[in-house]
């Protein structure tokens, strides 16, 4: 049926002047504002904006999909000449899977836990009758090979939590070119991998991509990672187009000063730190701590030292055992051996036998500030909490203390102490939680990844106010993180974490400057560059064996 | 696989340890019921020497501890003794073989099992069939009236339900028998046409909760990424259902199946009445009455067994249905 309505058209998706609205609370809220979309045959469009810009929703339009609760109000779609607004759900579930297929941000979310990869895999092309159940066998384990999976042959007979993420994600990826499709939406295929696969899986995206001339929408919040794979760049703001361009004039030339903005986020860095004095005694001190869940060690062997004032940005990929050494210095999970000191007396090892001084010495600020605070209690009350048990105040000296708090992570306290976690933003509930580890007036903090949840502008508000904060207060922070470009900016010094070992630690500039540990080189080298010929150049250098996955392996 | 195997077998001791609890609870509460056997069977005019003759016959003397242990050793032997109205029958006018509470209970509770099979046969797959279109056809008329349907049929009484259906099916149309007079020696086919109308009695009274559990089961995974993502595949809506929702919402429906049909073993007294159906439930009720203890306590039991095993075997078969422990990494 397509083919009789198929138009010789230019363009293989043209969206033109699309208003998209979401309904919450029986009203029905704009999410596009008008917004043009094209994008030819072979090409790659990278959609790129932060949280809430409508990247998402946009890439799902495409497919003539909308989510539960959210309609296409105006504007036109048409995928290869087909208008997919007036197509029938019959005309358009023939397109879904075969000529267009998707790619979700959380591979492992998004393959069903109850069926074998290899039976996911094949059954589009089944369902669409492209191919039958063993072509598309034997193609799948092609694709895998192609794809760079490990043992291509059997990969495909697991379950999904029998497979990593990252090669989730490639195995996603296969799936989705298993019919051949003209257009694949990628909806931030990398945003919940480690740099190290990140690398792996943009690599082999880019060159399957290439090799069966597909054309794609890149949807990321990543400008370094959206400047390797598109042609070109489209950037959105809360619904509206900023500015679009090919992706080497929009990386050197751009336009809208938001542009402009999101490209400078990366340029804060504080000025570096004296050493500490080489007798002075750290606040906190880790000392041959071996930590074990059950009977399985995941820490061996970590040390390293937190002076006065002073940010230890402890890196490493998930599963390194960055947040397992936090719980340890909490006393959450009581170290199996070594101990933990603050101010050179030794910790009980269990928080239930440390009393309130040395409880309140020790605070911890959350990644998820959405989970971390208690959604039915007011912000008066989540931070007056800490006040009054740590510091004994009540009533109204409570209440103006808590006003004070507030003022010192820059929110008004007149318009926010009586509202609810629900009604602040991303950035403003993990103010609250700053506000709420302030509270107990601790010489030492624990940011467990606190930007990465938040949109890079917001995450660098947060990063300022912990760097202010710090040198008012005198604070020492532990600063958990995957993000270099965090570390870079923030750290003084640094400690790398692998497999529940410190493989390298010393001072910032120290560690950002050669020779480095062979794992600490090949975290330094994933990170994504803003330059489109970053990904080519460095593969062309290091060959595809030698990044990601594939060269930790060698590395053990 | 021998990580199943050591769930499977400590959920087996867990129930032997239920089972023992629930036989203290069920000595103790028999014997709080006010009267005894003797009583009941003597009437008002019963004088204390006849009460106490036949209770020092029947054991009825010895102290509650003493008779607790003396059923509980049997049990475990197998034996579940012999009934007080057939031991007080030999005592008094003599006569032949007893007949113990075991070979009492058998041919009772073959046919409490048949009924319940019968009515799982018809009311499982069409509960869950029910469930599944309903899901499929959400918040449409079709879902709506389900709903009404089997909420209205599981709010009235089972004997309200019982005469409509001998209403429309036995006397308006004479299809099928009002009476299930079932003995032993009929051929399958007879036995199935006459247990056919209890068993739709039973079916209308456990399809709403199997059939809304099974609705509600799957509609909350419908937003789950991987629904969405069978979605954009372009997979119908049906196979969305069947194929992608279905197998992982297997852990509750199967639990709210295995209470159901311990309720169709353990519950049925009401139809086993109406339709003078000679099931376990309605001797049940006869041995209550006389306080015939030996036969009560051993029901009880019966009762109890059934309802661990059903929610072993439901236990069981929900961590079967997770992939991630039948395929360990």
């Amino acid at each position: 049926m397509s083919e009789t309505t198929t138009s010789e058209s230019e363009f293989l998706v043209e969206m033109r002047d699309v208003h998209i609205e979401g309904r919450s609370d029986e009203v029905w809220n704009p999410i596009i504002n008008g917004v043009d979309l094209t994008l030819k045959r072979g090409e790659v469009l990278g959609l790129i904006g932060e949280s809430g810009a409508g990247k998402s929703t946009m890439g799902l339009a495409a497919m003539g999909f909308c989510r539960d609760g959210v309609r296409i109000a105006s504007g036109s779609v048409h995928f290869d000449g087909i208008d997919l607004l007036t197509a029938s759900a019959e005309t358009k579930r023939h397109l879904l899977g075969k000529r267009i297929a998707y790619v979700a941000q959380s591979a492992a979310a998004s393959f069903n836990p109850a069926h074998k990869l290899i039976d996911q895999h094949t059954e589009a092309p089944v369902q669409h009758g492209v191919a039958d159940k063993s072509e598309s066998e034997v193609d799948g384990i092609e694709l895998y090979r192609r794809l760079r999976l490990p043992n291509p042959d059997e990969i495909g007979f697991r379950y999904p939590h029998q497979v990593s993420g990252g090669q989730l994600q490639r195995a996603m990826t296969a799936m989705a070119m298993s019919c051949r499709p003209d257009l694949i939406i990628f909806d931030e295929p990398t945003t919940a991998l480690d740099v190290t696969t990140q690398i792996e899986v943009l690599a082999s995206i880019r060159d399957i991509v290439e090799q069966f001339n597909t054309a794609a929408i890149y949807i990321t919040h990543d400008l370094a990672v959206v400047a390797q794979m598109a042609d070109r760049i489209k950037v959105l703001l809360k619904g509206d187009e900023v500015e679009e361009a090919d992706t080497r004039t929009m990386l050197s030339n751009p336009q809208e000063d938001y542009t402009k903005s999101l490209w400078a986020v990366r340029e804060f860095q504080r000025p570096t730190k004296p050493a500490p004095p080489s007798d002075a005694t750290p606040v906190i001190s880790v000392q041959n701590v071996t930590a074990a869940y059950g009977k399985i060690d995941v820490l061996h062997d970590v040390s390293f030292d937190i002076h006065e004032g002073r940010t230890v940005a402890v890196v490493g990929e998930s599963g390194s055992g960055k947040s397992t050494a936090a719980r340890c210095i909490t006393g959450l999970l009581p170290p199996r051996m070594g101990q933990i000191e603050l101010d050179g007396e030794p910790l009980p090892p269990d928080y239930r036998k440390r009393n309130k001084e040395q409880l309140r010495q020790v605070q911890m600020i959350y990644q998820m500030a959405d989970t971390a605070l208690n959604p039915r209690k007011t912000i008066g009350e989540i931070v007056g909490r800490p006040v009054q048990f740590y510091m004994g105040l009540t009533g109204r000296k409570r209440r103006d203390r808590v006003a004070e708090l507030l003022e010192e992570i820059e929110l008004p306290a007149g318009q926010y102490i009586d509202r609810l976690p629900s009604e602040l933003s991303g950035g403003q509930k993990q103010r609250i939680g700053i506000a709420r580890a302030l509270a107990a007036e601790p010489k030492f903090i624990i940011c467990d990844e606190v930007t990465s949840a938040l949109d890079q502008l917001v995450a660098e508000g947060i990063l300022r106010l912990l760097a202010k904060l710090q040198d008012e207060l005198k604070l020492s922070y532990m600063f958990i993180t995957h993000d270099l470009a965090t570390v870079k900016s923030i750290a003084d010094e640094v400690v790398v974490m692998k497999d529940g070992e410190v493989v390298e630690q010393g001072p910032k500039l120290e560690m950002f400057k050669p020779p480095h540990h062979a794992y600490t080189d090949l975290l330094l080298s994933s990170v994504p560059e803003m330059d489109p010929d970053w990904l080519s150049n460095l593969l062309a250098e290091r060959g595809v064996e030698n990044i990601g996955d594939a060269a930790v392996e060698k590395m053990d | 696989m021998t990580s199943v195997l050591t769930i499977i077998l400590q959920r087996l001791g867990l129930g032997l340890v239920t089972l023992f609890v629930v036989s203290i609870v069920i000595f103790t509460a028999v014997n709080l019921l006010p009267g005894d056997f003797a009583e009941a069977i003597l009437g008002q005019g019963a004088t204390p020497e006849a009460v106490a003759s036949i209770r020092r016959d029947l054991g009825l003397d010895q102290s509650p501890i003493v008779r607790y242990f003396q059923w509980l050793g049997n049990m475990v032997t197998g034996d579940l003794g012999t009934s007080f109205a057939q031991l007080n029958f030999q005592t008094n006018l003599g006569g032949g073989d007893l007949v113990g509470v075991a070979e009492q209970i058998a041919p009772r509770f073959a046919n409490t099992m048949f009924l319940a099979g019968v009515t799982a046969a018809i009311a499982v797959p069409f509960a869950v069939g029910l469930g599944i279109l309903a899901a499929l056809f959400r918040n449409s008329a079709f879902d709506r009236a389900t709903n009404i349907t089997t909420l209205s049929s599981i709010s009235s009484p089972e004997f309200f339900l019982a005469y409509i259906l001998i209403l429309f099916l036995a006397v308006l149309n004479p299809v099928l028998p009002s009476l299930s007079n079932i003995f032993q020696g009929m051929s399958f086919g007879e036995r199935l046409e006459k247990t056919l109308l209890p068993a739709l009695t039973l079916t209308l009274v456990v399809t709403a909760h199997m059939m809304r559990m099974t609705r509600a089961a799957i509609i909350n995974l419908l937003a789950s990424p991987y629904i969405e993502m069978a979605r954009l595949k372009g997979i119908s809506p049906m196979r969305v259902i069947v194929r992608h929702a279905l197998p992982n919402a297997l852990a509750p429906i199967i639990n709210v199946i295995a209470l159901n049909l311990a309720y169709l073993i353990t519950g049925v007294v009401v139809v086993e009445v109406v339709f003078v159906y000679p099931g376990i439930g309605q001797l049940f009720v006869d041995s209550v009455k006389i306080r015939d203890i030996p036969v009560v306590q051993a029901c009880c039991l019966i009762f109890a067994a059934a309802y661990i095993l059903l929610n072993l075997t439901a236990d069981i078969l929900s961590i079967l249905s997770n992939p991630r422990l039948r395929h360990p990494k």
